[in-house]
């Protein structure tokens, strides 16, 4: 008789458990009402740009950590979307590259119209040793080129990675520079010079 | 303005470039690279050198005369008390949560669930609801001002600086109790992990991760609770030097996403206050000290 109640008990506090963590992860269509209280007056391209693709989504959804199967479908289809130069050369002007590299500018609501946007490399990456001005939210990409000996595999690895991130690792922190059109591919090419030219001062 | 003192206050800001980058803000950004850089390549100055200027940086801090935030807070009080609108009123009947004209202490405990208006508001919120139900102002005007400039005051920024400083020495305490205060930290946190934009980037792209920085610029660890969450929310309004203004969360909050190359963000929305409250959660029991002072 005494268990009864202890049992309800339990239960009501199992319960009222689930329902904490209901509150916990509010729906997606709840998210989203925000995101529209918020964002809703800007032009349809930019609500265009924070409409998350099926990739994007599925790392929201996973903050990242996407299960296994997600991230093999998430490489397959980030992969279909590089574009590779018809010529097949991968390697432009290293000096052109630098200023890719350095230039943050780009993409942002107070840019003019027609800002010709940077990578901002160096915002995220160590590249040229001399250069004391670099974060490390990415690793270091000192020497790049040369510790992989100009490898051609790897140049077109690196060429990928810059192109769409995701093609090689899902849910990548970096951005998708080719796919998202931040970046057209001349640029890339010169960025991936001034990982892979010997006498850039990546290299040096 | 002591340049050194302000650069090593900049302590979770992006290195964005403001968008007119003053001269002064050119030098300040100068001094805090050449700052970092020592620390990158030097030996490390003596813990008392270290102390002493942390001390010095903490009595600048809470010193009027040094801090032009403070010209805010004087500039706010006015304000507060200023009779204006069509019914002739001032704002001394505004209830933030504490009960009608009651200020100490109100800013720590916001964002928050008000019954009147059946929903969470920040600060900003709260101050545009009262000008509008009890002073009967246009806000349009005031929201046209919403972020200072030259020859522009912000009636909204001199007032949070105003109402903020009130609760200066005391706790965050973030109120988690209504179904749409909690409501709004939950769904706060899912904000903070949502990419997007040209970059694919997100608030956790840059905060939750310890010891990362963006170019030299030092980045809080704001996706758990402690003291990298406490000491930047902490220290909001503050007084940006290289804009030479007092700014709120409603300002860092779209500059972060200007970053992130999200679109524009409706000043004093619910995405906004969602994300204050997920950070409040995160810097509950830091102690407020504001205005604080820059970079």
């Amino acid at each position: 008789m005494t268990r009864l109640p202890f049992i309800t008990l339990a239960l009501a506090s199992l319960l009222a458990g689930a329902a904490a963590q209901a509150q916990d992860k509010p729906s997606q269509a709840t998210i989203d009402s925000y995101v529209k209280a918020t964002f809703g007056k800007a032009s349809p391209e930019w609500q265009a740009r924070i409409t998350p693709d099926e990739s994007l989504a599925a790392c929201n959804l996973h903050r990242n950590a996407v299960p296994s199967a997600e991230a093999d479908a998430i490489i397959k289809r980030e992969l279909a979307k590089v574009g590779f130069p018809a010529d097949g050369k991968l390697l432009g002007n290293w000096k052109e590259g630098y200023k890719v590299a350095n230039n943050g500018r780009g993409g942002q609501f107070s840019d003019p119209p027609g800002t010709v946007a940077g990578g901002n490399c160096f915002a995220c990456h160590q590249l040229d040793p001399k250069e004391v001005s670099y974060g490390t939210l990415g690793p270091s990409l000192a020497a790049y080129g040369k510790d992989r000996k100009y490898d051609p595999d790897a140049i077109k690895e690196a060429y990928t990675k810059i192109y769409n991130s995701m093609a090689v690792v899902p849910c990548s922190n970096m951005p998708r520079f080719g796919t998202n059109k931040v970046l057209d591919e001349q640029q890339i090419k010169d960025v991936l010079a001034y990982l892979f030219d010997p006498e850039s001062p990546v290299n040096k | 303005m002591p340049n050194k003192a302000a650069a090593n206050a900049a302590i979770e800001e992006t290195k964005g470039l403001g968008m007119k980058l003053p001269i002064l803000g050119a030098a300040v950004l100068a001094a805090a690279m050449t700052l970092a850089a020592g620390h990158l390549t030097a030996q490390a100055p003596p813990l008392d050198d270290s102390e002493k200027e942390i001390e010095r940086y903490r009595q600048m801090l809470s010193d009027p005369f040094s801090n032009p935030g403070f010209l805010a807070v004087d500039r706010g009080e006015v304000l507060w008390s200023e009779k204006r609108g069509t019914k002739s009123a001032s704002l001394e009947a505004c209830d933030l949560g504490e009960g009608p004209g009651k200020l100490d202490g109100a800013f720590a405990k916001l964002p928050r669930y008000f019954a009147d208006a059946d929903r969470v508001m920040d600060t900003e919120q709260r101050l545009l609801w009262c000008m509008d139900k009890l002073q009967g102002l246009d806000t349009k005007d005031v929201l046209a001002r919403r972020f200072s400039g030259p020859g522009r005051a912000s009636d909204l920024e001199d007032l949070t600086a105003f109402i903020a400083n009130k609760s200066s020495g005391m706790k965050i305490e973030p109120q988690l109790k209504h179904a749409k205060e909690l409501e709004m930290a939950a769904v706060g946190e899912e904000l903070f992990y949502r990419r997007g934009g040209v970059m694919d980037f997100s608030c956790a792209t840059c905060h939750a991760d310890e010891g990362k920085r963006i170019r030299l610029q030092g980045l809080p660890n704001l996706s758990v609770p402690g003291p990298a969450a406490q000491a930047t929310m902490a220290s909001w309004p503050t007084y940006r030097v290289s804009q030479s203004a007092l700014r709120t969360m409603q300002h860092r909050l779209w500059d972060c996403y200007r970053q992130q190359r999200w679109p524009v963000p409706d000043y004093g929305s619910d995405a906004l206050t969602a994300l204050t409250m997920f950070l409040q959660k995160q810097a509950a029991g830091g102690e407020i000290a504001v205005p604080s002072i820059k970079r």
